[in-house]
């Protein structure tokens, strides 16, 4: 069966424990264009967060082979509803 | 029309006029069979792509009362008001692990909101029906206040009466009834151009006029410095408070309905998960957003009338010409109605699925359910509406504080549900009283406090709870959503043992272990079915009669 477990998980903690860790950036210097610490590290920590979330993606990301199936999927659904539609418009079912 | 900014106005209802007939365009785009079933109309026919998926939560989570209540927050409040940013950074991770399950499994069973897996996963109909209340109760503030948006735009422009406001949802709600989440989706793309255009505008031309950062930086000291003597900082204080509020409403962000509707409209689980790695650009752009609220202390802007949200209207009317200005507060009032759109059709599908549908009329047709659907998201639009128009806006703003703590009651039962089924039905809905009875015990005792200190108002007036109310010796205070939650918790995990210790049963799970994980290739996967007829796991044999 599938899984979505994965030790690559283990690496989005970061992202969501570094941003809590409030007394450790809650300070002035150093300065970056006139912008206090605190506020251009948050901002730095956005770029974390992509980061590892891209990170983690792209290492439990499946086969291409599922990757293929999962687009034949939905280009089928796309193929199957406009051949409702173009049912409907001609008055059958 | 004395005090009205003809020009601003003319371009804020151009860009209406736009979105209103894209809204009704929209009821052809990506065209279905038949819009008159829930899937269709509620879920966008299930099958958005990363672009879409992108602008449609997007629309949905940063919502025309974030970019003006952050600023105001930060205005009025310094750098607490810096929360969203942490807030927005940790919840995509979180998100990750778990609602691409909720995706999975709810292709599966064709669950359309969160209480349909309730009702699936521990076999409770009345855990279920909670779960849709708490939703619904906790959305319908969230849509008045996107009208507070609006207002602050209006009040702005110089426009009077509440006239405006009204023709403005009416209209709006006129194109959710016809074209469901496919309106809100089209929209979406108008906002965002909109919004960024005028954020990178805004960051580059405000700072330059007011002589750079760190003029922008010193105001806000010096502002801040006099009170707690923290200036741009957190006071030691405050610091516990600002990471449990970040972690709290993190939690709940993805708890609301509306949330749950933009994910389950996904096409499948890569769109998902590349789009918590690309959401992020929002929260940079709310960084930005954020510290509009500085740069108004450091151009002197008065708020009109003493409302705090006009302070970004103004600080743009007195920074940009007339048709710049004219877009931000298009781009603004437009990000009013996405969410406001995804949030009543979100509102809908709880109610028709996990009260219509289970407790009224057990035999709803498809047809039946999306009629349903369609008026009830009207009904919730017109309460919106009404809320705004009869009662204090403060109210709608205090019952928002509630909302968010009440969501996050939601939490055992549906993301830890998704990973477990070791809590007991019983356990939950009695975790569910504890945690509500607590969060709005806290939430009543917190009084809202004036620059000098003095009490303003004795009730729900914050949501951050002094730990020294608790008996501690502590100055910090906690979000009093997490306190509730851990309140929830508790009481779950306690009767939980006790059912169990008793033998009560604990019902049937409606879903298998590998729904949990399902792609859209495998053949479980379905497009339209009929949630509760939810085949037990195993019955293939039903499935492939009735398709």
């Amino acid at each position: 069966m599938r899984s979505d477990r994965s030790p690559w998980n283990w690496l989005l903690l970061v992202p969501i424990v570094v941003p809590l860790l409030v007394p450790v950036f809650n300070r002035v210097e150093p300065t970056l264009f006139g912008w206090p610490f605190f506020y251009w590290v948050q901002l730095l920590f956005v770029g974390l967060g992509v980061l590892t979330t891209v990170l983690v993606y792209r290492a439990t990301r499946r086969s291409p082979a599922d990757q293929a199936a999962a687009r034949a999927a939905v280009t089928r659904d796309a193929r199957d509803a406009a051949a409702r539609t173009t049912d409907d418009r001609n008055g059958g079912h | 029309m004395d005090g009205v900014n003809v020009v601003e106005l003319t371009i804020v209802i151009v860009f209406f006029l736009i979105v209103t007939v894209m809204g009704f365009v929209a009821a052809r785009w990506r065209r279905a069979e038949s819009l008159m079933h829930l899937d269709e109309w509620g879920l966008g026919g299930r099958s958005f792509g990363t672009w879409i998926t992108w602008f449609l939560l997007g629309g949905d989570l940063y919502t025309a009362y974030t970019f003006v209540a952050v600023p105001a927050l930060m205005f009025g409040a310094g750098a607490a008001g810096f929360f969203a940013v942490p807030y927005t950074v940790v919840i995509y991770p979180l998100v990750f692990l778990v609602v691409i399950r909720l995706w999975s499994v709810s292709h599966v069973r064709g669950f359309v909101t969160p209480a349909d897996f309730v009702r699936s996963r521990f076999d409770s109909p009345g855990l279920a029906l909670l779960v849709a209340l708490t939703g619904i109760v906790a959305t319908m503030p969230y849509i008045a206040l996107q009208l507070v948006g609006i207002e602050a735009i209006l009040k702005a422009m110089g426009v009077e009466g509440e006239l405006p406001l009204i023709v403005a949802f009416v209209i709006l709600a006129l194109y959710t009834y016809n074209s469901g989440l496919r309106a809100p989706a089209l929209i979406a793309f108008v906002k965002d151009t909109l919004i960024y255009l005028t954020i990178i505008v805004a960051v580059i031309v405000i700072p330059t006029k007011l002589g750079g950062w760190d003029v922008v930086f010193g105001a806000a000291e010096e502002k801040f410095s006099a009170g707690t003597g923290a200036g741009v900082l957190l006071p030691a204080t405050g610091q516990l408070g600002y990471a449990t509020l970040a972690l709290g409403s993190a939690l709940a962000l993805f708890l609301y309905p509306h949330s749950i509707t933009g994910v389950l409209a996904a096409s499948n689980r890569d769109v998902l998960k590349r789009n918590m790695s690309a959401l992020p650009v929002y929260s940079l752009a709310l960084g930005f957003i954020a510290l509009l609220g500085f740069m108004a202390i450091a151009a002197g802007v008065t708020p009109i009338g003493e409302d705090g949200n006009t302070i970004v209207p103004v600080l743009f009317q007195e920074m940009f010409p007339s048709w710049f200005a004219g877009i931000a507060f298009a781009a603004i009032g437009i990000g009013a109605l996405v969410p406001a759109a995804i949030m009543s059709i979100a509102a809908a599908n709880l109610f028709t699925r996990n009260i219509y549908k289970e407790f009224l009329k057990r035999d709803a047709t498809p047809r039946q359910e999306a009629q349903v659907a369609k008026i009830v998201s009207l009904v919730v639009k017109l309460g919106a509406v009404a809320a705004i128009l009869f009662i204090d806006p403060q109210f709608s703003i205090d019952l928002q504080l509630i909302g968010g703590v009440i969501i996050l009651q939601t939490l055992p039962a549906v993301a830890l549900g998704l990973y477990t089924r070791w809590l007991h039905r019983g356990g939950l809905i009695a975790g569910w009283f504890a945690g509500m009875a607590a969060g709005l015990l806290m939430l009543y005792n917190i009084p809202r406090l004036g620059p000098d200190g003095t009490v303003v108002r004795e009730h729900f007036g914050g949501s951050s709870f002094a730990l020294s109310k608790l008996g501690l010796d502590v100055a910090s205070s906690v979000y009093a959503g997490l306190l509730a939650l851990l309140a929830n918790l508790l009481v779950a995990v306690v009767v939980t043992v006790v059912l169990r210790a008793m033998k009560v049963s604990d019902g049937v799970d409606g879903t298998a272990e590998s729904d949990y994980t399902a792609e859209r290739e495998d053949p479980t996967f379905r497009d339209l079915p009929d949630p509760l007829e939810s085949a037990p796991p195993g019955a293939a044999g039903e499935r492939a009669t009735r398709r």
